[in-house]
């Protein structure tokens, strides 16, 4: 188990423990506010978009060009931008932050 | 050719053009056809506009058989999103559970029903009624209304006859407005009630405004959800293997309702009015003239999609745009969402077969391209 903080808009924060699954299905599982996860995870909603912290842009990785395609028309999008659901949750995370754009 | 493989008509002309140019009632629309251009334009309100004259970002238009503007729809921001704020907690009750086992509980019925061992009609007799029903739920009123929807047919304002029927329009408008008097006169916990009483800029919604966002309701949640739930009946029919996929992994559910809006596009396209000269995918568009965001080509763009004219039932990326995108993305999805994810689990854990018996294809005529929508009627057996 590792744990992965959310920060909402409303600037809650909350710490929950992961072992596998998906940063969207995660946030769901945990009730995250501005995590929807409409479409069921298929990046076609963008409605579990979070700014990764910096310190962990490397190990959380890059966006895939059709997830890039979809953040490029999100208002809120930034460098550190990903949607959830295309990250697949791995050991390397333990600590992550992540802020909830929406 | 299996009846639920459904032709693309755009193919050539996306990948050639982008755009096509289609004839709609003296009014042309530019048909933007790849998905990255339809997003783009989707997501530009500013230049793409909604809040035309009541009617014109329909294709058809319906300028000549409709005065109340539809809302959230035909408004653009800023105001358009203090309308959806009031209705985004309303349009997301589907995720609930009373909601879940209530519309569940309507499409057991309907299998069991259809289970009997007749024949039966699926547009009719089953994805009508189930239309009809479960709008009940959106709307929190009882379930006997639904009766009087069924009553109305497939097309609350399409004929086969005319395309645009002002007839068959004014029997849904004055339905709602007598609904929306009686709302008034004795408040319940109804979508009517809720929108009577809701507020915007400090003073209650207009009659005339919730009148417009029941017509959106009413109009834009019937033809698209009665193709869908035909469709994927259809797919059901002629591939049992995923009937039997579907009953062994009914998590695979959530994933296939996705692909089947992708491949089926319930709503083919939707029109946007340019407020400037400008163009798209290097095709002039003049200022005041429509454009139309293509939900159907777009989802079988090949540049984004791997093999886009199969039905994958798990495809994994599956970026499209059945619901539309941008900030007028369809507010009834998630309902829409719970009734194919609902209706492929009860189907899979109930039937195991499903025989087509005959059936008529519904074709919608878009000037130089002719696209399968769904179904006039399927006649069919479940056992």
């Amino acid at each position: 188990m590792i744990n992965i903080t959310f920060i909402t808009q409303a600037g809650e924060s909350k710490t929950v423990q992961a072992s596998s699954g998906t940063i969207m299905e995660l946030a769901r599982q945990h009730g995250i506010e501005g995590i929807d996860g409409d479409c069921g995870g298929v990046c076609s909603c963008a409605t579990c978009h979070v700014h990764v912290d910096p310190a962990f842009a490397e190990v959380v990785g890059e966006p895939s060009d059709i997830e890039k395609d979809m953040l490029e028309l999100d208002d809120h999008a930034d460098a550190y931008s990903r949607l959830g659901c295309q990250i697949e949750i791995e050991p390397s995370f333990d600590g992550l932050i992540l802020t909830v754009a929406n | 050719m299996k009846k639920s493989n459904f032709k693309d008509p755009f193919k050539e002309q996306r990948e050639q053009q982008g755009t096509a140019k289609m004839d709609d009632q003296g009014d042309p629309v530019t048909m933007v056809l790849r998905l990255k251009d339809v997003r783009k334009c989707a997501h530009d309100w500013n230049r793409f506009r909604s809040g035309a004259t009541p009617g014109r970002i329909v294709v058809p238009s319906e300028v000549h058989i409709r005065g109340t503007r539809q809302i959230p729809f035909e408004v653009d921001p800023p105001l358009h999103k203090k309308y959806r704020d009031l209705m985004e907690d309303w349009f997301r009750r589907p995720l609930q559970e009373p909601y879940r086992s209530a519309l569940r509980a309507q499409i057991q019925e309907l299998v069991d029903h259809a289970l009997k061992g007749h024949r039966f009609e699926i547009v009719e007799d089953f994805a009508l009624p189930l239309q009809s029903k479960a709008l009940t739920l959106l709307l929190n009123i009882p379930l006997s209304e639904a009766e009087v929807w069924i009553s109305w047919g497939t097309h609350v304002f399409r004929s086969e006859e005319t395309k645009l029927d002002k007839e068959k329009a004014s029997i849904l408008y004055d339905y709602i407005d007598r609904k929306i008097e009686d709302a008034l006169a004795a408040p319940g916990e109804d979508l009517y009630s809720k929108l009577l009483t809701s507020e915007l800029d400090g003073r209650r919604l207009t009659k005339e405004e919730v009148k417009g966002v029941m017509i959106l309701t009413f109009a834009g949640g019937r033809d698209t959800i009665i193709n869908a739930v035909t469709n994927s009946l259809v797919y059901l029919a002629e591939h049992p293997e995923q009937l039997v996929n579907l009953r062994k992994h009914p998590e695979l559910a959530a994933r296939a309702v996705e692909e089947l809006i992708r491949y089926y596009s319930p709503l083919t396209h939707m029109g946007r009015v340019a407020s400037e000269d400008t163009s798209v995918c290097e095709h002039a568009v003049k200022s005041n003239t429509r454009i139309s965001l293509c939900w159907a080509s777009a989802n079988r763009d090949e540049s984004v999609f791997d093999r886009p004219d199969e039905v994958i039932l798990d495809r994994k990326m599956n970026p499209h745009v059945g619901f539309g995108f941008g900030h007028h993305k369809c507010l009834g999805a998630t309902h829409a969402r719970q009734v194919l994810m609902l209706l492929l689990q009860v189907v899979a854990e109930n039937v195991t077969t499903i025989e087509i018996e005959g059936l008529k294809e519904n074709i919608e005529d878009l000037d130089r391209f002719e696209r399968q929508v769904g179904f006039q009627h399927v006649w069919a057996r479940f056992q």
